[in-house]
């Protein structure tokens, strides 16, 4: 019967597909496990999220992500800057360095020495250097200083330094900008789905609150805790939002009264802030410019005023969110936005910090009070080369963040573990073991982030020792999470503190924008050093080598960058 | 599947283990099952034996493991996520039950159970939400609706394998 037949050869037909469509997906599935293995700590970040919850393993997916973003800006910098000059100095691949000395110059502005160690010198000078990057570090590929060429000849090929190095450093800043958005493209549609339904989150919680596929039972226990900790607090909060639906108006007078009173006071604290930084700066500058290489005692006092500024920022940054967590409690919030106001003024004082430092910097380069600066445009007696400068403060900050985030477990959380643990006393039971505080640990690697981003214009191997940093970082916050820290009795869910983290990311990349636009359009590149020494600022390269090109390629540049195409391009 | 099922019965019983009937104490033995609130719950649900100790046969087994798979549509879970969450049986989740359910979900021990208030105020929260007709209980359709809306149920409902 071949009605039969047919529908015979039919099913054999999709008996075919579907058997292959079977073995088509497993052999994907498994190729998906095999790809885990490459992905960077993914074996032990799963495990993190086994044992401590989501709201933890975000941070360290978070530290992860950053570990790649900067080796990805170290390999564009050593790449298209730091390898043309390496490659030039030893002469590979026949290649020769052109050297174009300033024209219309002042011979004062091109004196630039930097004091290397000649001769004999105490083998702690080498450290020395090595913290405050002064000396033999000076020299070196490190800062910029050492790019002090104009072109590269690579055989018959014309290798436009400048040009390279302004744009490798649009480069980095445009790849994170955007690396960060895709991120937290994903993470908000997830937000969005998440609180899709505001009038539902109490059957959301209790009918799909557990997480079926959770085995381990510290896991099970942690789930229950931020089970139990979710409803409360959310009962809380539409208990306190009623309350306020039914204050008289007295009492949001006085309410609103204490508010302001104590956002004044904020604000004092961080003018205070803001005020110290500018003065140690300042003094920092002053003083250790006329620096004697030979004694001990002053050279030792000299690194400390060197490192005075680091101090006086990790001083306030560790201060300013104690007391903001302080006073918040007499502001009478609901207690999320509790939690983010204290966040929102920890950011906002962390970030100021770093723009205030700046901002003094600046003041001190461009001091041109009393004819410092006429003929070259900035205070070259002082800062012949002051983009190194500023590279070595990027760097001496990057170093003592560094040794904070390492000392600060070693000398705090780690004695204090011992003390709970082995000594049975009252008070120091109640003290406890330190916390995992997810929000100030973020807070800190966003504020190493900023400096590598605002540093690397200035000294291209920044990201090479942040990626080290980082890397180094996850193993220690690893062990203290294990080992030394008791769990938060506060979880945090972790798709709403994702896109949080991207988001202050993004606002210290913006902010990283503000000093690095206004060092490279507006402060005259110094003529003693680097590779703009023939351009009024950094940014001239771009305008000079667009001259260069045909007519017509120039009206095509000129049409793109007029409004009509700009504005709009910006949107989409 | 069957490797698995057959590993919880003891050796003697394992050549008869299609017809076997394993008993609900090592079912709990699984490790998906073991740190689970409502173990005690899925076992009976599944469980089709006449004298109501929880006991699984392979089929059991088989029924469980489909329900929890990736590949179950959001009607057979929710299903069988009323019946679980039904802890009298009686068909519909009342005031007792959804006590009991939060109380799963918070953790064994006093200090981890919600205060009688909040407790209160929860169960009318969860009420207003999904009771439609305004009887005090929630049927089977109007689960159904809630958790058809919910992002979280189709995510977590279901068993890594």
């Amino acid at each position: 019967d071949s009605q039969q037949a047919d529908t015979e050869r039919l099913s054999r037909w999709k008996k075919w597909r579907r058997t292959s469509s079977k073995s088509l997906k497993k052999a994907l599935g498994e190729v998906k496990g095999l790809s885990s293995y490459l992905v960077l700590w993914q074996h032990d970040i799963h495990s993190i999220e086994g044992k401590f919850g989501t709201g933890i393993q975000s941070y360290f997916s978070f530290l992860r992500f950053l570990v790649l973003l900067n080796f990805i800006i170290f390999i564009i910098m050593f790449s298209f800057v730091t390898l043309p000059m390496i490659v030039s100095e030893y002469g590979l691949f026949n290649s020769t360095i052109a050297y174009i000395s300033p024209r219309n110059i002042e011979d004062n502005c091109t004196i630039y020495e930097p004091s290397g160690n000649k001769g004999l010198v105490y083998y702690y000078t080498y450290l020395k250097d090595l913290f405050s990057g002064t000396g033999f570090l000076e020299m070196t590929s490190l800062f910029y200083g050492y790019y002090t060429i104009d072109a590269v000849w690579i055989s018959i090929m014309r290798y436009n330094l400048p040009l390279a190095y302004l744009l490798a450093t649009f480069a980095y800043l445009a790849l994170s900008f955007l690396w960060i958005i895709k991120r937290s493209v994903e993470g908000f549609t997830q937000n969005l789905v998440h609180d899709a339904d505001p009038f539902q989150s109490y059957c959301n919680k209790v009918f799909a609150g557990w997480d079926f596929c959770i085995t381990d039972p510290n896991a099970a226990r942690l789930k229950h805790r931020s089970l139990q900790y979710e409803l409360q607090m959310d009962l809380q909060e539409e208990k306190l939002k009623q309350k306020i639906a039914q204050r008289t108006m007295k009492e949001k007078l006085r309410i609103y009264s204490l508010r302001i009173f104590i956002n004044i006071i904020v604000v004092a604290i961080l003018l205070g802030c803001f005020y110290s930084i500018y003065r140690v700066t300042v003094f920092s500058q002053e003083k250790s410019t006329v620096s004697i290489r030979n004694d001990t005692r002053t050279d030792s006092v000299n690194l400390l005023v060197q490192y005075l500024p680091s101090m006086v920022i990790t001083l306030a940054n560790f201060i300013g969110p104690l007391i903001f967590s302080f006073l918040i409690t007499f502001e009478d919030y609901t207690p999320t936005f509790e939690i983010r106001l204290t966040l929102m003024r920890c950011v906002f004082v962390r970030l100021a910090n770093i723009g205030v430092l700046m901002f003094s910097l600046w003041s001190q380069i461009s001091d041109c009070g009393t004819d410092k600066c006429k003929p070259c445009g900035y205070n070259y007696k002082l800062y012949p080369c002051w983009e190194s400068d500023v590279g070595q403060e990027m760097y001496k900050l990057m170093i003592f963040d560094f040794i904070v985030i390492l000392a600060v477990p070693l000398f705090m959380d780690f004695p204090r573990k011992l003390l709970v643990t082995h000594c049975s006393c009252k008070l120091i039971q109640w003290f406890g073991q330190q916390e995992f505080q997810i929000s100030d640990n973020v807070l800190e690697i966003i504020y190493g982030q900023t400096i590598c981003w605002i540093g690397t214009f200035f000294s291209p191997l920044l990201p090479a020792i942040a990626t080290v940093k980082y890397f180094i970082i996850f193993y220690i916050k690893k062990f203290i999470l294990i080992h030394v820290c008791k769990p938060a009795a506060r979880p945090i869910r972790a798709s709403g503190s994702n896109f949080f983290f991207l988001a202050v990311l993004l606002i210290g990349l913006i902010l990283a924008f503000v000093p690095l636009g206004f060092s490279i359009a507006r402060i005259p590149s110094s003529k003693a050093c680097g590779p703009f020494r023939n351009f009024n600022t950094s940014w001239e390269v771009i305008p000079d080598t667009i001259l260069e090109f045909p007519t017509a390629v120039q009206q095509i540049l000129f049409g793109m960058a007029s409004e009509a195409f700009a504005v709009p391009f910006f949107m989409i | 599947a069957y490797k698995r099922f057959s590993e919880l019965l003891p050796k003697e019983e394992r050549e008869s283990a299609c017809s076997a009937r394993v008993p609900k104490s090592h079912i709990l033995t699984l490790p998906e099952l073991r740190a689970n609130p409502f173990q005690h719950r899925i076992c009976h649900v599944f469980s089709t034996s006449e004298t109501g100790d929880g006991s699984m046969s392979f089929e059991d087994f088989l029924d469980m493991l489909s329900v929890f798979s990736d590949s179950a549509t959001l009607d057979v879970k929710s299903h069988y996520a009323f019946r679980i969450f039904d802890f009298d049986n009686d068909g519909t989740l009342d005031r007792k039950d959804l006590e009991q359910l939060v109380n799963c979900l918070t953790g064994h021990g006093e200090e981890s159970r919600l205060s009688s208030a909040e407790m209160e105020q929860l169960i009318q929260n969860i009420l207003e939400e999904s009771d439609i007709d305004k009887d005090g209980t929630i049927n089977l359709a109007e689960f159904q609706h809630v958790v058809s809306r919910s992002p979280d149920f189709a995510r977590c409902g279901g068993l890594q394998r």
